[in-house]
């Protein structure tokens, strides 16, 4: 088998599963509607206002909610020392207030 | 020359092209294993960030209308409960609910979870719900202790009466709920105070006003908005943030590399190539339409396994890679897989990015060697 036909078909493979990716995501995005239905749903009843994703300092695990002043908020010396708190970008709502 | 022919021309280039490949094969594997492996990286930063931002705004569309946090020198604080009197007075707004929650640091699993009251708590006394990254941190189940020391000093027992569901845990993982009167009695808070107050407006386009009129009349306190709830998450990860910025630092120095290789022109070993094509007739056009494949193949074949691979990655993997980099040093890290979202746009974003700027610098220097003379460059 030529070379160009090898990868002519290799390209063909990669460009059908390129679309099955959109194919995917669609179907999983419809499939899981109801899910995030339920979850806002808990969100809504009680009353939550962040993500779970960082739980180890509380202003990444509720940034909405935390302190206007929380970069450096125990010293002015006192620098960032929670891997998360490099990750994420302060809320815009705290951003606006400095 | 017709589409047929024309056709045939391109698959007697493209057997050029991976021929000429073929015989550096060493250099163009490395090329393409790292190429694929930018394309990886930055495709999926973009497919989880994309897709947090898109969950969040979702789920979070359930969040309270407004928030009431009383500040002191800067810091929250408890909020007495009296306030929520002169907040119901304000026009538009139709309930006022003093919230309970705080931060529980378990010394025995090193964890920190989210203690709240709920509005209704169907269960008694001296029992909790628990979420599922508190069940699965403490190896809790239905009816098991899960031991929580007063801020007095004294251990308290609790039953554990409801495993929140899994499938929420992206924002239940770390909840424990209990009732009112054993929050109060764990943390010791007095019955006039609360964590915050949560209010109910009639018509979301007051919001702003609700807010400035609270900010007027109760000047120590801060209200949030259910809309800068929502747009937290819009700008959590953006490319200020650490992660981003690392990614993207590592990629832009990586192609500085692949174009700058590329660009300071080509090997004595393909320049002599070049000129011995043109020595047995290549037109010019030929010699860059061979180099164009060259390109293509290197930068098609990485750009959609790098695409293909990092929505795998992200969205069958629970992008495991960026587990240990989200998690830092918490205990509880929610196990949870986000809803694929994938648009024309990010691809669009991502092919110019990287398959585009390596084309390009692929054809200059292979069309500044094919318009000179063969007899001079395979001398050179």
């Amino acid at each position: 088998m030529k070379r160009s036909n090898v990868y002519l078909a290799f390209l063909t493979a990669a460009l059908v599963l390129f679309g099955a990716m959109f194919v995917h995501a669609a179907v999983i995005r419809r499939r899981s509607a109801p899910r995030l239905e339920r979850t806002t749903e808990m969100v809504r009843r009680l009353d939550l206002t962040d993500l779970c994703l960082f739980t180890e300092a509380r202003y990444t695990r509720h940034p909405v909610m935390a302190d206007v002043n929380s970069l450096f908020q125990d010293s002015p010396l006192s620098l960032e020392h929670y891997p998360t708190g490099s990750l994420m970008a302060p809320p815009d709502h705290l951003e606006g207030r400095r | 020359m017709t589409i047929s022919r024309w056709i045939q021309k391109q698959r007697y280039l493209i057997e050029m092209t991976l021929s000429s490949l073929l015989r550096r094969k060493g250099k163009y594997t490395a090329l393409i294993v790292v190429y694929t492996s930018i394309v990886f990286l930055l495709a999926s930063v973009m497919f989880f960030t994309e897709a947090l931002e898109r969950e969040a705004r979702t789920v979070l569309s359930g969040a309270p209308d407004i928030v009431v946090q009383k500040l002191v020198a800067g810091r929250h604080d408890l909020i007495p409960t009296a306030y929520a009197e002169t907040i119901r007075e304000i026009r538009g707004v139709t309930a006022v609910r003093p919230a309970l929650w705080g931060y529980y640091f378990d010394p025995v699993f090193g964890a920190n979870y989210t203690v709240m009251v709920p509005e209704v708590f169907e269960h008694g006394p001296g029992e909790v719900a628990v979420g599922p990254g508190v069940a699965k941190a403490t190896g809790s189940e239905i009816d098991y202790i899960l031991p929580i020391w007063t801020s007095k000093g004294k251990l308290t027992s609790f039953f554990v009466k409801e495993l929140l569901a899994s499938e929420s845990q992206l924002v239940s993982a770390d909840l424990i709920l209990m009732s009112e009167a054993d929050f109060r009695a764990v943390f010791d808070i007095p019955e006039h105070l609360a964590t915050n107050l949560v209010l109910e407006v009639r018509n979301p386009r007051e919001l702003p006003v609700i807010a400035a009129k609270i900010s007027d009349q109760l000047p120590d306190t801060r209200p949030i908005l259910r809309t800068e709830v929502q747009r937290t998450y819009d700008s959590v990860f953006s490319w200020r943030s650490g992660l981003v910025v690392a990614v993207l630092i590592g990629s832009v120095l990586a192609f500085i590399i692949f174009a700058w290789d590329r660009a300071s022109g080509l090997s004595a070993e393909e320049r002599r190539e070049i000129g011995i094509l043109k020595a047995i007739g290549w037109e010019t056009s030929d010699v860059i339409q061979m180099k164009f494949w060259e390109g293509t193949v290197v930068s098609l074949t990485s750009f959609l396994v790098g695409v293909l691979g990092a929505y795998a990655h992200v969205f069958l993997t629970s992008s495991t890679l960026f587990e240990p980099v989200l998690k830092g040093w918490a205990v509880i890290y929610p196990e949870f897989r986000l809803v694929p979202f994938v648009d024309a746009y990010q691809i669009a974003v991502l092919f110019f990015l990287t398959v585009v700027p390596y084309t390009v610098s692929t054809i200059v220097p292979s069309w500044r060697a094919a318009t000179i003379d063969p007899d001079a460059v395979m001398r050179a």
